[in-house]
């Protein structure tokens, strides 16, 4: 089952790629694109689709798998289904620390500057969180240590914008906030592969510990689990993938959410097994979140962040509503 | 050598004592149960005695090697524990809480060695649980959830078990059929140490019973040798009768003492 659905998710993400390849303001035949992808054909095709699409639709992905494991992680470890990255701060954290270097024109000191910044406050969220873990034993105090860093992070961004030297700064700053995935790099996508990788991969090394975690922590560590290691390489590991996620497109917040919850029914609730899907899925939609973005003819093009809250928040709710979320 | 060998465990929050000077030994083959009145300190005992609890004062040995010092994984190879019940956080598969027993030899649900896999199917047949595998752990009433816990404990198969309170809030029935399990589960070799709050249940089932009140150990022995009238009376502050036929006791309560 697990197997199947992770199959068939891959093949759904390599089909939106493909098509976010295919896809865009500037019209481009399939066989044009075939041609770019081999570096053959017209240098301006080749220019579209392996500076313009590529690392766009590359970004969308890794985005929404950082965000679709790091979602199924937390809840897994907190053994609840609202929990995601923006629920320890992290997310918030990492916006504001890049809000902050906008706000005091760091930002054109070097092109690193932005993502370094939303790296280090993700990791600086993820430390209050991990010493509060070390401290007590009780989720619900992790939980609430996260949502006290998340809302004092939102009040100190709303500070930098309410004191925004010009309406340029206030424009970097919303765009921060409502999370884009345009205009990516490879050289983005370079700078943020080793702490995505670590993340992931520190992750995907606690995922047995998750489903001993389902029993309750008391009976988890009656079966041979580390507690106290479990909640750090968790923490540290969806601080790390998700503080990349920002620093490549700003705050993006249901796909850590959503995701989860819609594979979770076909892997039999197993919070380890979820992780991979959830990932696969995360990216799946961000993929063609992008798309549509791209595709819609507004005038100024929607940000991501925005398209995937309007179709995140609903199912959000239609999830809740069907009394699944809450124990 | 005992499976369990509890040495003047202490355990004090800052104002009072919780556990105070409690030792006790627990030999394989043997269902002892420990009982006492809400908060003499029951639960934070076998937290001590499983090494999940640091005590301030005294060890616990577990196969003679002190449980604080193991790691634990090797802790979780030796005692197997039931805490008090509390609902799964998601609707797993019967078969995949049963397989988290196997935790400590490195199983996952859907990732069992050929040995963790066998161990699995044991535990469903010694609670008889065929024909639930499938069913999620959400569907399931009282009594078999209790007996899927117990089957993920035994799925372990360690000399020692463990269990805090695992027939409360279940029907007669389903306490007298979990008790038999546990009865069972002692007669198969292992060690097993439970807490019960019902004491006709006690008085049934145990082959031992350790009393506390207010921390302290006060009593430890078969049930012919320490229910007394007497003790119910010290223990809990009720009157009761005791009838002793052939080697079974049975205690009537008749009220709270005067």
């Amino acid at each position: 089952m697990t197997i199947r659905a992770n199959a068939l998710l891959t093949v759904a993400l390599i089909g939106a790629i493909l098509l976010a390849l295919l896809l865009g303001s500037v019209p481009l035949s399939p066989l044009r694109v075939v041609s770019a992808l081999g570096l053959q054909g017209n240098p301006g095709d080749i220019l579209v689709v392996w500076q313009i699409r590529m690392p766009r639709a590359l970004a969308a992905a890794v985005v929404g798998a950082a965000l679709g494991m790091s979602g199924a992680a937390l809840q897994g470890l907190l053994r609840n289904p609202l929990a995601e990255p923006g629920i320890l701060g992290v997310s918030a954290t990492a916006a504001l620390f890049a809000t902050f270097v906008l706000f005091f024109g760091l930002a054109g000191a070097g092109p690193l500057i932005l993502p370094l910044a939303a790296i280090a406050g993700a990791l600086a969220a993820t430390l209050v969180v991990a010493i509060a873990a070390l401290r007590t034993r009780s989720a619900v105090t992790l939980i609430l240590v996260g949502i006290g860093l998340s809302s004092f992070s939102a009040a100190l961004m709303a500070l930098l914008m309410n004191l925004a030297p010009n309406p340029f700064t206030l424009a970097d700053m919303i765009n921060w906030t409502l999370g884009t995935v345009a205009n990516r790099s490879f050289a983005d996508l370079a700078y943020a592969a080793p702490f995505l990788a670590v993340g992931f991969g520190t992750l995907l090394a606690a995922r047995r510990g998750l489903a001993a975690l389902a029993l309750g922590e008391e009976a988890a560590e009656g079966v041979g689990l580390d507690l106290k290691r479990q909640r750090l390489a968790v923490i540290l590991g969806a601080g790390l993938a998700t503080g990349a996620a920002v620093s490549l497109a700003g705050a993006i917040g249901f796909v850590g959410i959503v995701a989860p919850h819609l594979v979770r029914p076909f892997v039999g609730y197993d919070p380890a097994r979820l992780l991979v899907p959830s990932a696969l899925l995360g990216a799946l939609v961000l993929v063609l979140a992008d798309i549509g973005v791209r595709l819609l003819p507004t005038d100024s093009e929607l940000r991501l962040g925005v398209v995937a809250a309007l179709i995140g928040a609903p199912i959000f709710v239609w999830i809740a509503a069907r009394g699944r979320l809450v124990e | 050598m005992s499976v369990l060998e509890a040495r003047a465990l202490t355990y004090r929050t800052e104002d009072r004592p919780l556990v105070e000077d409690a030792s006790f030994r627990l030999e394989p083959g043997e269902l002892t149960m420990l009982i006492g009145p809400n908060g003499s300190g029951k639960s934070t005992l076998l937290r001590l005695a499983l090494g999940l609890l640091a005590p301030d004062a005294g060890e616990a040995l577990i196969d003679g090697a002190n449980v604080r010092r193991l790691s634990p994984t090797a802790r979780a190879r030796k005692a197997a524990y039931l805490p008090q019940t509390r609902p799964l956080a998601w609707p797993m598969p019967v078969r995949d809480v049963i397989a988290l027993g196997r935790f400590a030899y490195g199983a996952a649900p859907g990732r069992l060695s050929a040995e963790d896999a066998a161990a699995v199917e044991r535990a469903i047949a010694a609670c008889r649980l065929a024909g639930f595998e499938d069913r999620a752990a959400d569907t399931l009433s009282g009594g078999e959830l209790a007996r899927v816990h117990l089957a993920r404990a035994l799925a372990a198969e360690t000399p020692l078990l463990v269990a805090d309170e695992p027939v409360a809030a279940l029907d007669p029935r389903y306490q007298h059929e979990v008790a038999q399990l546990f009865a069972a589960a002692a007669h198969a070799g292992r060690a097993v140490l439970t807490v019960v709050h019902d004491l006709t249940l006690a008085a049934r089932y145990a082959d031992r019973l350790i009393w506390m009140r207010d921390g302290r150990i006060v009593a430890d022995g078969s049930v012919a040798e320490t229910m007394t009238a007497e003790r119910l009376a010290d223990v809990f502050g009720i009157d009761a009768e005791i009838a002793h036929s052939g080697s079974r006791v049975s205690l009537t309560v008749t009220g709270p003492a005067r």
